[in-house]
């Protein structure tokens, strides 16, 4: 009965007993989370601002071609620190500060991929690594192509 | 013999000769560090993975428990183990070592109690003598197969535990000194349709309440006649749920009397959020802690209610709800 789909609902002893034990969980700390949040993710920016500079200013880097090495070194830090198993502990401090920019995107891959280094190679390193990156490619690829598609077809109605 | 529903009685009171606690880094920066018999610097233990590592910790946890009761591999009738691992490979594995014969279980966290139960039951019928009961858990090697890779860097929430890097093992003979096992009660399912695998504690707790419940109906005991009701891996958030059922239920419960595992092996500064988890946590806190207290004369009799989530991490995905257990054994010197 219980594992029947369309019983999934709960019984009114699961609801009672969530309810007592929803009152007794502590909550998540919202907007101290945010605040984290919002302190380390803009600090990475920051980070990633300066790296920009530095490659417009002595490298000879244009504004726009200037953003493919600044997200490499990002990259190479935030891979960097997950080696030395520091990214972690930021995670937890910072939670989506250090999980929404690209190096959390690095750190994802990173880290599945030294996991898996126990089971070789091809089917530990290769096969585990987009482990938690393959759905954010995936659906951020799909939706980036859905998205040009509808502009492709505003601008050819005259839309734009 | 079965007394009420769900308890067996061993009345020849079968022998904890000897135990073991191994432990990893975390656990020895913890409150309760020189309860183990050995502590490790590094996670790997020196080997390829953490796979190997946990296997490792199981195997010297019965070494030093086997080397502790004057006994010898070759003497060992009956190996009875589980842990977390898919295939309880690390019990598997450790069991070749051994090479006794080998039964292998698997209750989530309560692990350690469903092998020391068993490990009496088997004694107190005189189907064995000289038996090794033990769990084990790896901290990473649970975070890989049940959540995420160990250097990811993803936020738990305040309700979440940490699984503790151990592996505890008792030596169970019929007869000699230790505290002996006089009864154990085996818990029912219990799922309150809670699915969060960063919630083991409010899933598990009651579960823990529906065994400590039917120990005590079916003995016919008052909570006091314990020293220690110590539930396992409940931690901080799921023991303040189960101590508040009990009252609720109107089971009368002693704070100082009613504590967990988990809220004890790690010191408060400690990054564990709720506290410890896994099977680890029970076996070494009860193979270590406890028994050391007890043997020192500072406990005479205790409660050990270890308690398991039965998911996996495809249950999950498919969003099932946490099937959960608990196993009380109880412990008299």
């Amino acid at each position: 009965m219980m594992s029947n789909k369309k019983n999934k609902k709960l019984t009114p002893t699961q609801q009672q007993y969530q309810a007592f034990a929803n009152k007794r969980m502590p909550k998540r700390p919202v907007i101290k989370n945010c605040i984290k949040a919002f302190l380390v993710g803009g600090i990475i920016c920051t980070i990633g601002q300066a790296v920009k500079w530095v490659f417009i200013h002595y490298f000879e880097f244009t504004e726009i071609t200037a953003s493919n090495p600044t997200v490499a070194v990002l990259i190479m830090i935030s891979t960097l620190l997950t080696g030395l198993g520091v990214y972690d502990h930021i995670g937890q401090w910072a939670g989506a500060g250090s999980a929404v920019p690209v190096t959390g995107f690095a750190n994802t891959m990173s880290s599945a991929a030294i996991e898996h280094r126990s089971e070789g190679y091809v089917l530990g390193v290769g096969g585990n690594m987009f482990k938690l990156a393959g759905s954010v490619i995936v659906y951020g690829v799909f939706s980036a192509f859905v998205v040009s598609i509808i502009k492709i077809t505003i601008k050819a109605l005259g839309g734009m | 013999m079965i007394q009420g529903h769900q308890t067996w009685v061993f009345e020849s009171k079968p022998v904890i000769i000897a135990s073991a606690a191994v432990g990893g880094p975390f656990e020895g920066n913890g409150a309760l560090a020189n309860d183990f018999d050995k502590l490790h610097q590094d996670t790997w233990l020196g080997q390829g993975s953490y796979e190997k590592a946990e296997k490792k910790l199981l195997e010297e946890a019965c070494e030093i428990a086997i080397r502790k009761g004057g006994s010898k591999k070759e003497d060992v009738q009956f190996f009875l183990s589980g842990d977390l691992m898919n295939q309880i490979i690390s019990s598997s594995f450790a069991a070749r070592t051994l090479g006794a014969p080998f039964l292998g279980l698997f209750g989530a966290c309560s692990s350690s109690m469903e092998s020391l139960s068993l490990a009496a039951l088997i004694a107190d019928n005189k189907f064995g003598d000289n038996l090794i009961a033990a769990a084990s858990s790896h901290n990473s090697a649970a975070e890989k197969q049940f959540r995420y890779p160990t250097e990811y860097g993803g936020q738990k929430p305040p309700t979440a535990q940490w699984t503790v890097t151990g592996a505890g093992a008792a030596l169970v003979r019929q007869q000699g000194e230790g505290p002996k096992v006089t009864a154990a009660t085996i818990g029912r399912v219990v799922d309150m349709g809670i699915s969060d695998p960063f919630n083991m504690g409010g899933a598990m707790a009651p579960a823990a309440v529906d065994t400590i419940e039917a120990h005590f109906r079916d003995l016919n005991r008052e909570t006091d006649y314990y020293d220690i009701i110590a539930t396992g891996d409940l931690g901080s958030v799921g023991h303040q749920i189960a101590a508040d059922l009990l009252k609720k239920h109107n089971i009368k419960m002693d704070k100082q009397r009613f504590t967990d595992c988990g809220i004890l092996i790690y010191k408060k500064e400690q990054p564990a959020l709720a506290g410890g988890s896994g099977c680890g946590c029970s076996a070494t806190v009860t193979y270590g802690h406890f028994l050391n207290r007890m043997r020192k004369g500072e406990l005479k009799k205790i409660l050990i209610v270890a308690t398991g989530v039965l998911m996996s991490p495809i249950s999950y995905q498919q969003k099932e709800s946490m099937p959960c257990i608990a196993h009380a054994v109880s412990i008299e010197m």
